[in-house]
């Protein structure tokens, strides 16, 4: 059997006597995806801050291998625009970093060009990626993503979740990722745990969407039909500008750009 | 003559080059307020000074220092909000120091030069102080650079990675309120934070990383610590404001002549 990385024993947080989290019971092991899901407000965030160290639990106890080593990937980077930070210089800063590790991080993510970039001017799926190079060098074997994919279109949602899973394939490491967005996530998750305040349930995808908690939650699949996902047939490929990479007049047969 | 103008030279330039890393740090992390409020306190710290009769660097050192460790604690108590906190004290501490002075009967002090700074004045022990001052702020800030400069970017990741944020972000205020003791001499304390923030500023526009703008901001701070001191040699101006507005006019020339912006 894997090895535990972390197990959360019966956790809970109160502030100024307001509950935000209660008896929250889980675990995560070694080469495993656990998703946490849950509304807005549901202490998603509150729960990882917990795990990392950066907020203190009211009560229970988090239970973490002796091991255990994160990467941590925030939902986003402010960075005051009155430092000059080039994607290197901001890799370098990871505590204990192997210098020799930035450029082969960054190429296995598909960003080497960034290099010298400054962090100021990327797009929010680069950003998201050199977010998630820094966790890599910090070399986990639990990768923290709090909502990795955000303000990331639907390609790029689908090209970030297949890196992690290579990732997690590759270096064989736990998975936690905090989401409210469900219909990609699930996919490659090993474990669901959809969370409002307690845990609602929890188990495997299909075990969760048909839970009566998580429809309670999140509605039945497919009966709202006010949203309907467009399934986009990217057969080409685009160049740092955004200009189609092919001369073939067929690349447009699926997607028309304007 | 030459001896004099030589000697404010001299400390000017170890004063100009250490306020400006520190002050690409204040600029950073927007703590120019924090910057005012220490140096508003210093004449409270010459006061005390004069009444307790020890070393008026000294005074200023601890009281900068202690005044850095009281606002650290009220920040975290989230009494008031932090700017509000800051202009309660730095004019409270300015006004005790202005009242504290006006207690030193028997001593003439030359408020003017403490507001205003007063190059020509310093003494050579002032330049030990300058230099050995200098020399202990440098040494910290290139040994913590990088948790320094990590803590900076993003205090989360930071901590996650295994940075002890708090005492690094502790080190960065005494390093202000040190640089500000010892540079209160030069500028006065109602000009120190412009020699701290006026160069760095300048900087960011010729910079393309963290250390370069350091750099540049403390060769920008020498440079007008030279063009100060001369054109108050030339025309008798005042060397503080002189040496202000010289940096002010370098800042103007960054930004308006057509350097190409860098990425």
């Amino acid at each position: 059997m894997s090895k535990r990385l972390v197990v959360f024993d019966n956790i809970g947080i109160a502030f100024d006597g307001r509950v935000l989290l209660s008896n929250i019971d889980m675990s995560i092991s070694e080469g495993e995806i656990v998703t946490l899901i849950g509304p807005n407000g549901s202490g998603k965030s509150t729960l990882i801050r917990t795990l990392l160290g950066l907020q203190e639990a009211t009560t229970g106890e988090i239970v973490r291998h002796k091991t255990l080593r994160i990467g941590y990937m925030p939902q986003k980077l402010h960075i005051d625009p009155t430092l000059p930070l080039t994607v290197k210089h901001f890799l370098a800063l990871v505590r204990g970093v192997d210098k020799q590790q930035i450029l082969p991080t960054l190429e296995k993510l598909g960003i080497a060009h960034l290099l010298h970039s400054q962090v100021h001017v990327l797009s929010g799926g680069e950003t998201q990626r050199v977010l998630l190079a820094r966790a890599l060098l910090n070399r986990p074997n639990l990768l923290v993503l709090d909502e990795p994919v955000q303000g990331v279109d639907v390609n790029g949602q689908v090209e970030l979740y297949n890196l992690i899973e290579s990732i997690r394939n590759e270096l064989h490491c736990g998975v936690l990722m905090v989401s409210h967005d469900l219909h990609l996530v699930m996919a490659k998750t090993d474990t669901v745990v959809c969370i409002n305040q307690h845990v609602c349930c929890s188990g495997s995808p299909q075990h969760v969407t048909g839970h009566p908690a998580y429809q309670a939650l999140f509605g039945v699949p497919g009966a709202d039909e006010s949203i309907a996902i467009y399934a986009h047939q990217h057969d080409h490929v685009h160049d740092e500008h955004g200009s189609i990479l092919s001369d073939d007049d067929d690349a447009h047969a699926h997607c028309k750009h304007h | 003559m030459l001896d004099l103008l030589l000697r404010a030279l001299l400390g000017g330039l170890g004063v100009a080059a250490v306020a400006g890393p520190l002050g690409a740090f204040v600029v950073w992390r927007r703590m120019a307020y924090f910057g005012d409020t220490l140096a508003h306190s210093a004449l409270l710290g010459v006061a005390l000074g004069f009444l307790l009769d020890i070393n008026l660097n000294l005074a200023i050192v601890v009281l900068c220092v202690g005044l850095a460790l009281v606002l650290v604690t009220l920040q975290k108590k989230h009494i008031i909000a932090t700017d509000t906190l800051l202009g309660i004290l730095a004019h409270s501490a300015l006004s005790l120091g202005l009242v504290a002075v006006s207690f030193l009967d028997n001593i003439r002090i030359d408020l003017m030069a403490y507001l205003f700074g007063d190059l020509l004045a310093i003494n050579q022990a002032d330049v030990y102080w300058i230099y050995g001052g200098g020399l202990a702020v440098i040494t910290l800030l290139v040994t913590f650079w990088k948790p320094l400069l990590a803590v900076t970017v993003n205090e989360e990741l930071a901590k996650v990675e295994g940075y002890p944020v708090e005492a690094i972000r502790l080190l960065l205020m005494l390093l202000v309120a040190l640089v500000i003791a010892v540079a209160m001499k030069i500028v006065g304390v109602l000009l120190i934070t412009s020699l701290m923030i006026i160069p760095a500023a300048t900087a960011r526009k010729l910079s393309k990383t963290p250390v370069q703008m350091a750099s540049f901001a403390s060769l920008i701070g020498c440079l007008s610590v030279c063009g100060g001191l001369w054109a108050s040699y030339r025309w008798d101006t005042p060397t503080g404001p002189s040496v202000v507005v010289c940096a002010a006019l370098l800042f103007l020339m960054a930004y308006t002549l057509p350097f190409k912006r860098i990425r």
